[in-house]
């Protein structure tokens, strides 16, 4: 589904990203964990393709296309959803309109027929009810004003309504309360089927606890040093990053 | 022996010619001779001038306009088509201005519970109020009116009226030929506890150059508020200077919104005198401009008693070549304390040749005041841009999104539906959204 070779990307000239390799199948769950600061979030953003990071080497496919040509629109069109680490505020703008249109141009880009005013409100209310999300918070402007975690909420609300393919949470479970952490688990595996994908960032074994990956990647210095099952996040848990930074430094000697 | 006019002294040549008051005006000769005189001593106003830096208005005038005189009246103003369908679905009282001349006949005042009365039939006891509240000395522009106009509209708001539904004023203006113009002229006089809305619109039949010169005059009485909602959108070749003073006294409210989103230029002069306790002056502005306009938007606000509030939000969406100007001076006296006053101005360049020039003006002389200003002029948010087409939006639909939601925070001051319904579509098909 998803095909990461040698992606090497930078911004405004300095380098972040230096050659990641990564394969996600349909139906999998991979964690990517690191230190603050070794290139997770512009993974994240390089994949929904954020203008200000430059590509500089490697290749990106998504269900055999060449993600890097597209668009941020087509790549949500496509399939592609980001959960913002930091999602936006963004006032004036009803978060119902807003996704409203959203919803209708990627389903125009699929060639399927626009949802009108009822049947959008019915998918509201339906996917309301999986993340737990209030009313109140949607009639407002999109994100403005909502707590850390209500932001975070309503990322897994926007990604119930929008049924992509392949989703990139980033730490989504930074700013969630122990029980929102479990409404927002059991959205995301819900949501979860044979052929969808996700790719979880996260600093903590916690979430991984209810989102139960397959495999998990450590990110450092722009690249994967290190990829296994479950178990190693656990390890990382216990021992921190250290002994990776020292393996790392002690391969380059 | 050739006379050498010099380039500046064209509009005095073409303004200042001796002429008679027009017959029913006698009455307002002293005020106009007093304007012509200032006229005469100060001239018109050049970019040298610190009001007039940026909007070089006088050299448009010069260049472009030949004729001091209005051009004749339009035949059948009730043929145009323009604003028709807004016009019946505000269903207000309509009150034409016909190449700048009031025209009363066409207005039904059968259940209107307000009255107008063309000056030059005036009450001999409310004539003496014209030009008490903006005085030639202020304008230059202000002055020419003054020494101009050839009739105006007196609006009396009785004492206790609701005015229910709006006054609609029409300013149909068509030239004769290129280079003509206009001297608008009002007074809003609101009673005490009375409350009414003021939709202005001006309607260009014909591409010509014309220059219009508007001044109004508004008294709010104690307890009395009153909202006024002036739309500029003319075309590419209209000058348009308006200037608007009021008096506003202890708890009453006179709220402005101008929306200016066509013309060639246009000079907005507001001054609202907080003249007492407790009243409350707010002023809103919204210019949406493209090819060359210029718009350029001068607010005065003076809290001279305690206990005054007022609020102002401008902002602006520029694009082109377009240019807004904005303006903002508060003066606070040393008497008056717990006044509150807030400005805000905002722009957003869509291009790198559009320019913004800001800039508030603030004299505080009371200790105990909460005063706050703010302007912005920047490009569109790109975080908030990403983040919607990282939603399936296209940049196209994302942006006008984005500019839709920063014009509304104006827009939403309008509280009569329809006229409101107006101008949220046109701002919409400007900002070219298909959301
Ligand atoms: N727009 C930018 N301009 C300059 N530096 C940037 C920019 N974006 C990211 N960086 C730098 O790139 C590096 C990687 O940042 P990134 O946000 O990807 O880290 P992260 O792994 O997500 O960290 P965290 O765990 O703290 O979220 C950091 O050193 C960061 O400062
Ligand atoms: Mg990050």
């Amino acid at each position: 589904m998803l095909s990461i070779k040698n992606l090497h990307a930078s911004v405004e000239g300095t380098a972040i990203l230096n050659g990641i390799n990564l394969e996600i199948k349909p139906g999998e769950v991979h964690a990517v964990m690191g230190p603050n600061g070794s290139g997770k979030s512009t993974l994240a953003s390089v994949l929904a393709g954020r203008e200000e990071y430059e590509v500089t080497e490697g290749e990106v496919y998504f269900k055999g296309k060449n993600l890097l040509e597209l668009s941020p629109e087509d790549r949500a069109r496509e399939g592609v959803f980001l959960a913002f680490q930091y999602p936006v505020e963004i006032p004036g703008v009803s978060s119902t309109n807003f996704l409203r249109t959203a919803v209708n141009q990627v389903r125009e880009y699929r060639g399927q027929e626009p949802l009108d005013a009822v049947k959008f409100l019915a998918l509201m209310k339906e996917k309301m009810k999986l993340v737990e999300i209030d009313q109140k918070l949607l009639s407002r402007a999109l994100n403005e004003g909502f707590s850390g975690g209500e932001k975070k909420k309503n990322e897994i609300f926007q990604m119930a309504i929008l049924e992509p393919t392949l989703s990139i949470l980033d730490e989504t479970d930074s700013g969630l309360d122990i029980d929102a952490l479990k409404v927002v688990a059991n959205g995301v595996n819900q949501l979860k089927s044979k052929d969808n994908a996700t790719i979880v960032v996260t600093h903590y074994q916690r979430l991984l606890d209810y989102i139960v990956p397959d495999f998990v990647h450590v990110l450092f210095n722009g690249q994967i040093v290190k990829s296994g099952t479950k178990e190693l996040a656990l390890e990382l848990e216990q021992k921190g990053y250290d002994w990776i930074k020292d393996e790392v430094s002690g391969t380059a000697v | 022996m050739s006379l050498s006019v010099k380039k500046d002294d064209k509009l005095s040549d073409l303004f200042l010619q001796t002429k008679p008051v027009p017959s029913g005006l006698e009455g307002f000769s002293g005020l106009k001779s007093e304007a012509r005189q200032i006229l005469l001593e100060r001239g018109f106003p050049t970019t040298k001038n610190e009001e007039y830096k940026y909007t070089n208005i006088s050299k448009r005038i010069a260049d472009s306009i030949e004729n001091p005189d209005a051009p004749s009246p339009i035949s059948d103003t009730s043929q145009i088509e323009s604003y028709r369908e807004l016009l019946a679905s505000i269903d207000g009282y309509e009150v034409v201005f016909n190449n700048g001349i009031p025209d009363l006949s066409q207005t039904d005042m059968s259940d209107a519970k307000f009255d107008a009365q063309l000056f030059s039939a005036m009450d001999a006891s409310v004539a003496g109020r014209i030009g008490t509240i903006e005085k030639s000395e202020k304008d230059a522009f202000s002055a020419l009116n003054t020494l101009s106009f050839s009739e105006g509209l007196f609006i009396n708001i009785p004492d206790g009226t609701v005015v229910e539904k709006p006054i609609v004023l029409i300013h149909y203006v068509q030239a004769d030929k290129n280079g003509d113009c206009i001297h608008p002229r009002y007074f809003v006089k609101s009673g005490k506890t009375s409350q009414a809305t003021i939709i202005e619109l001006t309607v260009y039949t014909g591409s010509q150059t014309v220059f219009v010169n508007a001044l109004s005059e508004w008294s709010v009485a104690p307890n009395a508020h009153i909202r006024h909602y002036k739309l500029q959108d003319g075309h590419k070749d209209t000058l348009e200077v308006h200037n608007t003073s009021a008096d506003v006294d202890r708890d009453a409210t006179l709220m402005s919104v101008v929306l200016s989103l066509q013309a060639g230029m246009i000079r907005n002069n507001l001054s609202l005198n907080l003249n007492a306790g407790n009243c409350e002056g707010n002023m809103y502005g919204l210019y949406l401009l493209n090819g060359k306009t210029h718009v350029d938007n001068h607010t005065n606000v003076d809290h001279t008693q305690p206990n005054s509030d007022s609020n102002e939000l401008y902002k602006g969406i520029l694009t082109d070549h377009s240019r807004g100007v904005f303006n903002g001076k508060i003066f606070v006296r040393q008497i008056a304390q717990k006044t509150n006053a807030f400005q805000q101005n905002n722009n957003i360049l869509l291009s790198e040749d559009a320019t913004v020039n800001t800039k508030p003006q603030l004299e505080i002389w009371a200790d105990d005041v909460k005063c706050s200003h703010g302007c912005t002029t920047g490009q569109l948010d790109e975080e908030a841009l990403f983040y919607l087409r990282a939603r399936g939006m296209s940049k196209e639909s994302a942006k006008a999104l984005l500019l839709y939601a920063f014009a509304g925070e104006v827009l939403d001051k309008i509280s009569i539906e329809p006229f409101k319904k107006y101008c949220e579509k046109i701002v919409h098909e400007r900002l070219g959204g298909s959301y």
